[in-house]
């Protein structure tokens, strides 16, 4: 990642489809902590962090669960008064951290998302089963029984897959992706 | 008889099903014929965007390219396949520069997108037909009295894809309507389901489900239907748990459109796969059996 920029810069840069986020545009009105449903489980409302960011505390925003927690449902995108694609922030926010190494203790979302994306490069489709690891030990003892039990359940109806699904030109898929320069590394 | 490229995404192969019979069956009989894409890749999901944007943008390329190469637009039965795809489409027609990266990324598969597709939701196609008179006739077995609580979710409306009406939407309604059945006032119809939050952060999710079973009860539907396969797991294989831990008791069966679109057709049950719920969907049983006495 670009050094010398300050923090609140970066993040405006980080979205290179839409060509940046105006930020600096905020007028701190809080819709968008309003309108997010998961804001009561954030250490940091969508608001205060955009206020965090330009105020270049990066620190405390790396530190944060507050873009770990967004569900991606962009009610916050939408209402935005000044045009502020905070969804789109978030996933940015998702990237920066795991590209630099730093989240919180104990959070799943990036150990998954990397689980993810590692699955997906190797067979170019999702497959249920093998991301498990990546959450399930985590969970407390009921939550694993609990956890095994639905996948049982579904098991039994016939609805999770045995085998791993992968696409036929998987060669190709894989130099195809080599050939994405990438702004972070390849999982 | 109109033609689209499919894009069945990585649910519909096993945990979404039936959703998947559903959308072939029905779709046939309203005239519709679903291709589906010769070795189509995931789309990236939400977890891919977490990672790298460039990359995600190069899934969803693949798939728009091998969609133009067949000349047909790409339909996506699930909200969030749909909404990467639809953005991708966008993002590569807005951006030269993107498109040339992609590009000759591409070239490595021998593919190459010119931009010249549009990316469609099932509902919207669905919706669409059921507009004409011809295609209510075929309505051979209407829902009579059957309540729905029509459930849009996120990504299907939200980001803004055209100038639509985000705020109240009311197609769905109108589709149920169509088939004969009673769509309810449903007030969390646009509200998040947690899907993306579900393995990560479970209580967080978990209250967003329960928000919206306890809304169906309280509005007297008798099911939920949804578009997007991650809105359906997620109400359906947490209800239990749901109940167990906020002390409800739910038992509220979670559809696709397309399977009542299905039943109001005529089509049997178990072509729909119904049958498969880990809720049970007894409260559909009287019009299941119609359909099963006029096959006969």
């Amino acid at each position: 990642m670009a050094s010398g920029l300050p923090f609140s810069k970066e993040v405006s840069n980080l979205l290179h489809a839409a060509h940046g986020n105006p930020i600096h545009l905020c007028i701190q009105c809080g819709t968008c902590s309003a309108s997010c449903p998961v804001a009561p489980y954030m250490d940091h409302t969508p608001r205060r962090l955009v206020a965090m960011i330009r105020a270049d505390l990066k620190d405390d925003v790396l530190a944060s669960n507050t873009f770990w927690y967004c569900a991606s449902c962009y009610n916050c995108t939408v209402r935005c008064p000044k045009g502020i694609d905070i969804a789109e922030m978030m996933y940015a926010l998702k990237r920066y951290s795991i590209w630099s190494g730093r989240y919180p203790e104990g959070l799943i979302g990036p150990v998954f998302s990397e689980a993810f994306a590692k699955t997906i490069v190797r067979s170019g489709r999702s497959y249920e089963p093998v991301l498990a690891p990546s959450y399930i030990f985590s969970y407390g003892l009921r939550q694993f029984f609990r956890e095994a039990q639905t996948a049982t359940s579904l098991m039994l109806k016939g609805r999770l897959p045995v085998l791993p699904p992968r696409i036929k030109r998987l060669d190709s898929f894989k130099r195809m992706l080599g050939r994405v320069i990438p702004i972070g590394e390849i999982p | 008889m109109r033609e689209y490229a499919y894009f069945p995404g990585c649910s519909l192969e096993k945990l979404a099903q039936s959703y998947h019979l559903s959308a072939i069956e029905t779709t046939h009989r309203l005239g519709v014929e679903l291709r589906e894409l010769e070795d189509w890749n995931c789309c990236g999901s939400t977890s891919y965007f977490h990672v790298d944007e460039l990359l995600a943008y190069a899934l969803c390329a693949r798939n728009l390219a091998m969609a133009e190469r067949e000349k047909l637009d790409l339909v996506a039965p699930c909200s969030g396949c749909y909404k990467n795809l639809f953005f991708a489409n966008a993002h590569l027609r807005g951006d030269p520069d993107l498109a040339e990266h992609i590009n000759f990324a591409l070239e490595e598969d021998s593919l190459r997108y010119f931009g010249g597709i549009e990316v469609k939701h099932l509902i919207e196609v669905i919706a669409e037909s059921l507009e004409s008179s011809d295609i209510r006739c075929a309505i051979s077995n209407p829902l009579v009295d059957l309540r729905v609580a029509p459930y849009y979710g996120c990504q299907i409306v939200r980001p803004r894809k055209d100038d639509e009406d985000i705020e109240r939407p009311r197609y769905f309604e109108g589709l149920l309507s169509a088939i004969g059945a009673t769509p309810v006032e449903y007030p969390p119809r646009l509200q998040c389901c947690g899907g993306s939050l579900i393995l990560t952060s479970r209580p967080a999710a978990l209250a967003l489900v329960r928000n919206l079973l306890q809304c169906a009860k309280d509005c007297d539907a008798t099911v939920i239907a949804t578009a997007c396969p991650m809105c359906q797991i997620n109400l359906e294989c947490y209800q239990q748990q749901v109940n167990e831990e906020f002390g409800l008791e739910v038992s509220m069966p979670i559809v696709y459109f397309t399977q009542l679109v299905g039943l109001a057709l005529g089509i049997p049950p178990r072509r729909l796969g119904l049958g498969t719920e880990l809720v049970s969907t007894t409260p559909l049983s009287s019009y299941s059996h119609r359909v099963a006495r006029k096959a006969r």
